[in-house]
């Protein structure tokens, strides 16, 4: 594993900041109704997209996720303003202002979406990662999915799939305790998720994903195993959601005292405790941390804002290649 | 001009098109060491080897979002469902991936794969094995569906399903795979979208698609004994559908009879009444005529399975009905 320097520490303290603040502002706006739709947030998951990266090659691996996917794309190297311009449903959107929340895709970075129906990526992580081995490339692709999806059939069959074929893959499930509002113990007899690999002889096991060092070290082994053809790895990132499932969501199924020790372990709070210990940073720069995420933040919602909305051709243009397809009339 | 089979179309129109683009694979049950459940990969395996032409598990869900995946990474597959009654085990991820990716990236992403197979019913199969989801499929926006009824339009429309760069669901049958029909020795490709006139009539139009398009042309051979002449249209596809054809063919015989072996409700036979009342119901000396099968699923007995069916003695019935004679 790339070691985790004090460079590295601090760009995860001032990135994961920046991801939780995003998405404060997000909820933000949404109760401006300036966002519509369905808006699902990552804060208290950001360590699992800070481990990840670090893990990574950003020149050639790639990623794909469900619907809590605001903040990947930003990591992976996607402008923010083009995100939040997205969500506001803006002709300066990743998607022309056509996915909205739930689905930000960037092909330039790899970023393969954003997707709405849950355990319906993980086939398509498996083929991202088919296109490659096809082709030869030497990238693993990342497949995110919740611990809800892990009840979905797509996943073994993806997973039966990807082993048969020895795919360059690791497949991800983010274990944030509920699906919604109903506890991983509520979906079946057994709560370890990472179990599932076994029947597949997959690689497998549990990750402390509040912690984005031990994530690190978990998926660089696992994006090793894959570029070096020993084929999927299965990770159970044992994590936590602050927010609801959605914004609508009044999460009758849990208590605060639960969050609030979920928060004891913030993997904002850890890096920046182990930057003021081991690294003796001091509160005069995580100030002017705070001041820089305030600053880039504003900006994402100004352009947001500024954009305009786009015009209505776009719905048609989207949908087929073909540039001239006959669409049939809504009224005749 | 050579006659083959039908299966040898679709198998000449996938192997010409992968000695052309290293990208294309041919992935389902059976296609590779058993050569198709239908024969239709038929010496493909022995031609492009396991890496283009790969067996899978019984895991219709799987391998069509594996595929689609691979799309994402420069991929031109071509899946084979055993039949599209097995499809729906899948669907979602052609419905909500396949037919979707283009538009919800903004049009970062296209998605150009072919999902090809039997549709409709193919004998005493039953309920679940005799199912036309044509109409399914052709709702979608994002998706374009083609259901050829013989050999020379299935390989030129399969060649053609294969270069588009949208996804395209092609639609076969069982009852086809051995039909006779000549191609010509060369290359060539068929336009999507465009119907084709098969037999010039005055009395009255009737359009179809697909196997039961046979029907259709007994019943012509019928009515023409007793001076009834019928124009035939095939439409070859369904999304996008060849208006322009129909509407010139119904402004000449004021008639129209559609014939299509699906569930009543909400079919393709719907939309082109719907589009006919709208476009032409000046031309109209009649109420326009459908014929689908009984709005039940099939039966397997072969005397219910008849009467569920619609053959050529339903045309002729709908044919004289909209000319007002007995």
């Amino acid at each position: 594993m790339k070691k985790v320097t004090k460079d590295v520490l601090l760009n995860w303290y001032e990135e994961m900041l920046f991801w939780r603040k995003f998405e404060d502002k997000l909820a933000q706006v949404y109760i401006q109704q300036k966002v519509r739709g369905f808006l699902h947030l990552y804060n208290g998951q950001e360590a699992i997209l800070a481990g990840a990266l670090h893990a990574m090659d950003l020149t050639k691996d790639k990623m794909i996720t469900a619907y809590r996917n605001h903040v990947q794309p930003i990591g992976m190297g996607v402008d923010p303003k083009r995100v939040m311009a997205e969500l506001y449903g803006k002709a300066t959107g990743t998607s022309q202002g056509l996915g909205g929340s739930m689905h930000i895709f960037s092909k330039e970075h790899r970023f393969y979406g954003g997707h709405g129906i849950v355990g319906g990526q993980i086939p398509l992580g498996a083929g991202i990662a088919f296109g490659d081995k096809f082709h030869g490339v030497n990238a693993v692709t990342l497949t995110f999915f919740g611990d809800g999806a892990a009840r979905q059939g797509s996943l073994h069959e993806a997973f039966n799939l990807a082993m048969l074929w020895n795919l360059p893959v690791v497949f991800c499930v983010e274990n944030n305790g509920y699906a919604m509002g109903t506890s991983v113990a509520r979906t079946a007899n057994h709560t370890d998720i990472w179990k599932l690999g076994l029947g597949y002889e997959m690689p497998c096991g549990p990750v402390d994903a509040m912690d984005p060092e031990k994530v690190a070290e978990a998926m660089s082994e696992a994006i090793e195993r894959a570029r070096s053809g020993g084929g999927p790895t299965f990770l159970e990132l044992k994590t936590y959601r602050y927010r609801g499932h959605s914004m609508s969501d009044a999460q009758k199924y849990r208590t605060k005292d639960e969050v609030a020790e979920y928060q004891k372990i913030d993997p904002i709070t850890q890096v920046k405790d182990r930057l003021m210990s081991d690294h003796n940073m001091s509160e005069d720069h995580f100030k002017d941390v705070a001041k820089r995420v305030k600053e880039r933040v504003a900006e994402c919602e100004k352009f947001a804002e500024e954009s305009p909305f786009p015009e209505q051709s776009v719905m048609y243009d989207a949908v087929y290649e073909q540039e001239d397809y006959p669409f049939l009339p809504a009224k005749s | 001009m050579k006659t083959i089979q039908f299966r040898e179309a679709i198998c000449e129109a996938m192997s010409e098109e992968m000695r052309r683009d290293e990208s294309i694979y041919l992935m389902g049950e059976e296609v590779a060491e058993y050569n198709g459940a239908y024969k239709a990969s038929k010496g493909m395996l022995d031609e492009f080897g396991a890496k283009r032409v790969i067996d899978t598990p019984i895991a219709e869900l799987g391998f069509a979002g594996i595929a689609i995946g691979s799309t994402m990474t420069g991929n031109r597959p071509i899946v084979e469902y055993m039949t599209f009654n097995f499809s729906l085990v899948g669907i979602d991820q052609i419905i909500n991936n396949a037919a979707k990716i283009r538009q919800m990236s903004g049009g970062q992403f296209k998605c150009p794969i072919v999902f090809r197979g039997p549709t409709a019913s193919a004998g005493q199969l039953a309920a679940t094995h005799s199912q036309a989801f044509e109409n399914w499929f052709a709702n979608t926006p994002g998706l374009k569906v083609i259901v050829p009824s013989n050999p020379y339009d299935a390989k030129g429309l399969l060649k053609a399903a294969i270069r588009d760069d949208d996804p395209v669901i092609f639609m076969e049958s069982e009852q086809m795979y051995g039909d006779k029909g000549e191609v010509p020795e060369g290359e060539y490709v068929l336009p999507i979208g465009v119907a084709e006139l098969k037999r010039e009539g005055n009395d009255v139009t009737i359009v179809s698609f697909g196997k039961i398009i046979k029907e259709a042309y007994k019943a012509a051979d019928e009515l023409e004994k007793e001076g009834i002449s019928c124009e035939i249209i095939d439409l070859r596809t369904v999304r996008p559908y060849d208006k322009e054809a129909i509407l010139k063919s119904v402004k000449k015989t004021n008639r129209l009879v559609i014939l299509e072996e699906a569930w009543p409700f909400g079919n393709v036979s719907t939309e082109i009444s719907h589009m006919i009342q709208a476009e032409a119901f000046d031309y109209l000396d009649a109420p326009v005529y459908k014929i689908n099968t009984q709005d039940t699923p099939a039966p397997y007995s072969p005397g219910l399975l008849a009467e569920w069916l619609p053959d050529y003695t339903d045309v002729v019935e709908g044919v004289k009905k909209v000319m007002y004679r007995k």
